[in-house]
């Protein structure tokens, strides 16, 4: 049966007749591919408009709606060679990218501003010191003002906006010295102006403009950077569901369009789409994902199923109910809007900085003021020494220390597979003292691997040979052995127990153990042997367990080591049963281990570890980790987890190894120790230049001076990030010999498994 | 010094038109693909369509 694929929720109709759809495209790497794409769907009839963004790895098509559809399209890319997945556009990825614009506006006009302003300057400084008339003197000045002025009401809104927002809520941030400074010394320079006095500070104030600017967009294009590549990733993994139509017809639609009471049907072998209420089928599901259990659990109509679930057996036809409606994911959002609402209160480098700085800035201008009036000083001299001071210690350079470090120190982390949800996760992550893993598809990977060390191998490829031809994960598991990947031929699957056929001669079954002709083992008898589960082969009469084991990720004991080596307390929390974790705790080395955990419980081991005043980071997957997640320091989770739970999660990591974990706390320290250099910098910079405008000898050359001196100095350090050897753990020691684990070994190495196909690769295409 | 008066209008000029010329830049979108304008310059196919 070809089902129909319904993607009318990603079309958007501008205008009758004319359809348009956003892609992401996979595997775009070359000048040929854009060509190849869009020469290629040029030829189809309709199309109005191709258009490939390689950058971000998305194709824009437009077309006659009559004579092509979006499903023709991709069926064409596919042909070409290209896996092509629609892509919604969301509302907040387009602000964002109006406010990049809009910042790169303001960055363009104050560039702008301060070159043509700094020329007049310069000349003055030079006519200063030789034979400049006043009436020239004035004339570069009004000059200066004519362009200054506008050009700073322009540029300056941004850090305006957020002052009177701060303002308004009686806060005081960064931006609101940075607002009091630049209007006074634009003001008092065209007091100056007009009284035909000799120094003006127009040059400062736009350039104190530009470079701040220089910071806050560098901030604005990382977060978009990460945010468009996880928009990608999130298409790439986009999940299908077959949705039953009013009249009963099946169709494949994404599951992010499907709606509460839509009656879905889940096939053995595929992900449960949505939460939901079992109507008919009987099955056993795998709820590795949602709960960290590892055993599959039997399941009837009228139960809930969850989003993430596996289905091992049998068809199940389900009811889609509304977000959050089910006890747990309820429990979860509790719990999770709780944790969220504790770790709001940890407060940013930049943030105490500036807390601590607007006061002393103001006060120190307020003293220098009255100092020199009780010194004796006129009114306006005193003034004019106060703004000195303000513009001198502008956090110019304080504004650019963080932005800088967090930028390159991101870059980095993308290169290692590690995707930042924010740009302060960089200061939490320096700051971990004790690392908590999730068990299931954090230490081990999400997909297990059959355990073939005491099974004959002629009798193993004839079942994993078997195994092809099913699609039951232990099945697909045991298929990943066979040498020869042929299926053989007249195979039969029984929904719910497992294959047979017929293989030289001879009737051969693989599956459960009834399904074979044996008693069936209590789950305890699995358990005792460490295995997760296992799975039955008869052939000619003779009857073949083979045990299904969760396998480590490879490097894990590697970067398990690593950590302790660097003093790391390390401690498993799973909600999988003591059996399962024991054996993964011992092979680890870690002695602190806790099975069988709920959700809240997690939450309670790590807000205990907090009281204790541990940093604590969290790595999980499993929608049970969702809270975890949110109530630690940090936290980081593989692309393999719950779609909850890598939105909680501060930075996702990709492909199969644990290294990105050490490579994101080895990263992020260094790119602390940067930023605390940078904020010396800033402060050497003003313990300097302060006493000098407090004493009244500032002039506009030394501000110029000062303050752009000061910002090279740091954007300088900050970019010292980027040189020395590259932090990548899984190759600078994946390969030594005790990197490897026995069971690992078992599985070929040209096999890519199927949920972390995300590669390396990819990665630097998006870049 | 007479010079100034029409010298500095027309570095003012200069700079605004370079200015203007950003920001037509930015409102059509030139660089919201950077990495894909490098490499569309590379194949000929517009030699061999002749």
């Amino acid at each position: 049966m070809i089902e129909a694929l319904d993607l009318s929720n990603f079309v958007e109709r501008s205008e009758p007749g004319r359809a348009h759809i956003t892609l992401a495209v996979e595997a775009v790497n070359c000048a040929g591919c854009i060509r190849k794409i869009e020469n290629g769907l040029q030829k189809l009839p309709g199309i109005i408009d191709v258009r490939l963004n390689f950058t971000q790895r998305r194709l824009a098509v437009e077309w006659h709606d009559r004579e092509t559809s979006a499903e023709r399209i991709i069926a064409a890319l596919k042909q070409i060679g290209y896996s092509a997945h629609p892509f919604a556009p969301e509302r907040i990825a387009a602000e964002d990218k109006h406010e990049t614009k809009w910042l790169l506006r303001c960055l363009a006009v104050a560039g702008f501003a301060a070159m043509n302003v700094m020329l007049l300057s310069v000349s003055l400084w030079a006519g200063n010191v030789s034979d400049m008339t006043q009436e020239t003197r004035d004339l570069f000045h009004w000059l200066s003002a004519l362009i200054a002025l506008p050009a700073a009401a322009y540029a300056g809104q941004p850090f305006f906006k957020s002052a009177w927002r701060a303002i308004r809520t009686r806060q005081l941030n960064m931006d609101v010295p940075i607002t009091v400074g630049v209007t006074l010394a634009l003001a008092l320079s065209l007091y100056e102006t007009a009284t035909h006095a000799i120094h003006a500070y127009f040059d400062s104030a736009i350039m104190l403009l530009f470079f701040l600017l220089c910071g806050r967009y560098l901030d604005q294009a990382m977060r978009q950077r990460t945010r468009r590549f996880a928009g990608n990733l999130a298409s790439f993994k986009a999940e299908f569901a077959h949705r039953f139509g009013p009249r009963g017809e099946l169709t494949r639609v994404p599951a992010s369009v499907l709606q509460s009471n839509d009656i879905i049907l889940v096939q053995p072998g595929e992900a449960v789409p949505a939460d939901g209420m079992i109507m008919s089928g009987r099955s056993e599901v795998d709820q590795s994902l949602v709960t960290g259990e590892t055993i599959p659990q039997p399941v009837v109509s009228g139960m809930t199923i969850y989003a993430g679930a596996i289905n091992c057996s049998g068809a199940l036809t389900i009811k889609v109910a509304a977000a959050g409606s089910s006890t747990l994911l309820q429990e979860i959002e509790r719990l999770l809007l709780r944790a969220t609402e504790a770790k709001s209160r940890t407060v940013r480098l930049a943030d105490r900085a500036a807390r601590l700085y607007a006061p002393v800035v103001h006060l120190t201008a307020a003293a220098t003021a009255l100092g020199w009036l009780l010194a004796g000083a006129s009114f306006h001299d005193a003034v004019v020494t106060a703004v000195a001071v303000l513009i001198i210690t502008c956090p110019c350079a304080i504004a650019l220390a963080i932005p800088t470090v967090q930028m390159v120190g991101a870059g980095r982390l993308f290169r290692a597979s590690i995707i930042l949800n924010s740009g302060d996760v960089i200061e939490r992550l320096a700051s971990v003292d004790t690392v908590v893993f999730d068990k299931t598809g954090t230490l081990t990977l999400p997909e297990g691997v059959a355990d073939v060390s005491s099974i004959d191998p002629d009798v193993l490829e004839r079942a994993a040979r078997l195994a092809l031809s099913s699609h039951h994960p232990l099945a697909t598991a045991l298929a990943r052995c066979a040498r020869e990947r042929i299926p053989y031929a007249g195979v039969v699957e029984e929904s719910g127990s497992g294959v047979h056929g017929n293989i030289e001669g001879q009737e051969a079954r693989l599956g459960s153990a009834l399904f074979c002709g044996l008693a069936e083992p209590s789950p305890q008898a699995n358990a005792t042997n460490g295995a997760a589960s296992t799975i039955f082969f008869t052939h000619a009469g003779h009857v073949t367990a083979i045990p299904i084991r969760q396998r480590l990720r490879p490097d894990a004991p590697t970067v398990v080591r690593a950590l302790m080596a660097r003093s790391f307390d390390l401690i498993i929390l799973s909600g999988d049963r003591s059996k399962a974790v024991e054996p993964v705790a011992k092979q680890l080395g870690i002695t602190q281990w806790h099975a069988g955990l709920s959700p809240a419980e997690k939450i309670a081991a790590i807000e205990n570890l907090k009281s204790g005043g541990r940093r604590v980071l969290m790595v999980g997957d499993g929608l049970n980790d969702a809270p975890a997640l949110a109530a630690a320091t940090v936290s980081l989770s593989p692309i393999t987890a719950a779609q909850l739970t890598q939105a909680r999660a501060d930075a996702l990591f990709l492909g199969e190894h644990l290294g990105p974990v050490w490579d994101a706390i080895a990263v992020s320290r260094r790119a602390r120790s940067l930023m605390q250099q940078n904020l010396g910098l800033a402060i050497v910079y003003n313990a300097l230049a302060v006493p000098i405008a407090v004493a009244g000898m500032v002039t506009p050359l030394i501000a110029a001076a000062a303050m752009s001196g000061s910002s090279i100095l740091v954007t300088l350090n900050a970019l010292r990030g980027r040189l020395g050897r590259r932090p990548d753990f899984v190759h600078a020691t994946g390969s030594s010999p005790q990197a490897k684990v026995p069971i690992a070994e078992d599985v070929p190495k040209d096999l890519v498994l199927k949920d972390v196909a995300v590669t390396r690769d990819q990665l630097e295409c998006v870049q | 010094m007479n010079v100034l008066i029409y010298l500095v209008p027309m570095a003012l000029l200069l700079g605004l038109t370079g200015l203007l010329g950003f920001m037509w830049t930015l409102r059509t979108n030139q660089y919201d693909d950077l990495n894909g304008a490098a490499l569309r310059i590379l194949p000929d196919d517009d030699i061999d369509a002749e």
